[in-house]
């Protein structure tokens, strides 16, 4: 393939990508509005998601402890672990955490559910059928994986937060102490910071594996490769983005 | 087919009761570079049923795409109701779909719904009152009979079975425009042959406008020699080898119009091709 072919497709995939992603939005204000697949999708994503999540997040923060206090004796410091493992749950680990395990799991559930459905014509039937698959499909699956992974974003900033503390009591420190300066450290630009990230995250989860799922060709081999496709760029975009932000909020608020 | 059902009455025409039903005018389309059809122009009038005829690759299906708006075409123009589908909006092309019955190759089944909410699909959409939803899933399973199979996934089923649903889904609604994609694709003869007398029996039975896609001459011939008879409940051969008025053939021949005529000027014609198609 020549290189103009190669950068002509690349701007193509953007620009229809920036298309549906845009359309999706819009439609949240077009009637009608699937609120019954909005709840069923909010299901499938945020109670679903809820167990991988949970164990993530209560393992991470133990570790992040388990590291910390260990490095932080060495000076002398081993009470500040809370402030620590809660700055580093709220501001970057809970948000991007949940945000790669919910991309996982369904960036590529909405990426082979709809790569399917596109090449046994399914979705050319809906549009035949008189329905929109964009306003049908894609919209609700954007709008409830933004609004499940804030809440999922906060269940693993708690757990977290709560593992790093099981795990500071087995090294010694004090619970209270521990929960003290883990409160204590936090502003309101870092709970603001951790809580804008899961939006944005949700956005391009749910954009990235609709996108993938309705630009699928080639058959079965299609579908497994938008499913591929899906997890790689979401995840890459979520880091990526999540980068950004926090450069944000750092030249916004100075932390 | 053996059992009889309650004729619903036809939807109201939308756009000019007065124009063809579908018009090509010119039409063009190509992919990667490579021309699919080339100036295009016909046209069905009301009940009208156009049979498509061609080798598999040559532009059939993508023209049934083009009539009803899934792809717009290169250059020309699509006319449904005598407007011009591509000044329509996304909204207004929606609505327009809701006038017609699409059957796909591979029937399209939305697999993890049930038959009786694949049927229903459109009514549901629509939000109909969930009594006449099920009288109306209950007549399009009876057309097809396929009534015991309501409970069923599309997964449960064969073949043939899965394509008399997509005839039940796309016929619910009584559209005036139906559009078959290769109805009889990959079916056994003795199935095929039910699909084809289904066909019929909505062409003559409510005289719908009909585009009709196959590479099977078989299902053409048996389209314009027979007409379905109500009472017997039956296909039964035209008398005195007449052909159906209503039916026209056309064939495509690399993406070009090689035919456009009724069969009995298919087998008169002298076109080396239609002659070498033929044998």
């Amino acid at each position: 393939m020549e290189i103009g072919e190669f950068l002509r497709e690349k701007v193509m995939a953007v620009q229809e990508y920036s298309l549906l992603s845009w359309t999706a939005m819009t439609n949240i204000f077009r009637r009608p509005f699937y609120w019954v697949d909005l709840y069923t999708q909010a299901d499938l994503i945020g109670v679903g998601s809820a167990p991988i999540v949970i164990l993530t997040g209560f393992f991470t923060g133990g570790v992040l402890a388990l590291n910390s206090a260990s490095t932080l004796a060495q000076f002398g410091a081993k009470a500040v672990t809370g402030t620590l493992v809660s700055l580093s749950m709220i501001k970057e680990l809970g948000p991007v955490l949940t945000g790669l395990m919910v991309s996982g799991r369904n960036a590529s559930g909405m990426a082979s559910e709809l790569g399917s459905m596109q090449v046994t014509e399914q979705i050319d039937a809906m549009r035949a059928l008189g329905v929109d698959p964009l306003k049908k499909l894609v919209t609700p699956r954007v709008l409830s994986t933004i609004i499940m992974l804030v809440f999922l974003t906060i269940i693993s900033d708690a757990l977290g937060t709560l593992g790093g503390g099981w795990i500071s009591s087995t090294m010694g420190i004090n619970l209270s102490q521990y929960f003290h300066s883990a409160y204590q450290a936090l502003r309101y630009p870092d709970v603001l910071e951790g809580l804008v990230k899961p939006l944005l995250f949700g956005f391009i989860i749910a954009t990235v594996g609709c996108y993938f799922g309705m630009s699928t060709r080639g058959g079965t081999q299609g579908v497994g490769r938008s499913t591929t496709q899906a997890v790689v760029v979401s995840s890459v975009l979520i880091i990526f983005s999540d980068f950004l932000i926090s450069q944000l909020t750092i030249g916004l608020f100075g932390r | 087919m053996s059992t009889t059902e309650t004729v619903p009455s036809p939807e109201p025409a939308i756009g000019d009761p007065n124009a063809p039903v579908v018009s090509f005018q010119h039409v063009s389309i190509g992919f990667d570079g490579h021309s699919v059809l080339l100036d295009i122009s016909f046209q069905a009038r009301s009940g009208e049923m156009v049979i498509i005829l061609g080798p598999a690759g040559g532009g059939k299906s993508i023209l049934l795409k083009l009539a009803n708006g899934l792809i717009p075409p290169d250059a020309g123009r699509v006319l449904l109701f005598g407007k011009d589908i591509n000044k329509l909006t996304q909204e207004e092309m929606f609505e327009f779909r809701s006038h017609i019955g699409m059957v796909f190759q591979e029937s399209a089944l939305f697999d993890s719904l049930s038959v009786r909410d694949n049927v229903a699909y459109r009514l549901l959409e629509e939000r109909d009152d969930p009594e006449d939803v099920n009288r109306r899933v209950t007549e399009s399973l009876k057309f097809v009979e396929l009534e015991h199979a309501i409970d069923k996934f599309p997964a449960e089923l064969s073949g043939g079975m899965r394509r008399r649903v997509a005839i039940a889904r796309a016929i619910i609604t009584q559209p005036s425009l139906l559009l078959y994609d290769s109805p009889t694709g990959g079916l056994d003869p003795i199935t095929s042959t039910t699909i084809i007398e289904l066909v019929m029996k909505q062409r003559d039975v409510y005289e719908s406008t009909a585009l009709l896609v196959t590479h099977r001459l078989q299902d053409a011939f048996t389209l314009a020699t027979h007409r379905f008879n109500m009472k017997t409940n039956q296909m039964e051969r035209i008398e005195n080898d007449g052909v159906d008025p209503n039916t026209t053939l056309m064939v495509l021949k690399e993406g070009h119009i090689a035919f456009t005529g009724s069969l009995v000027d298919l087998l008169r014609s002298k076109d080396p091709y239609i002659q070498e198609y033929l044998a």
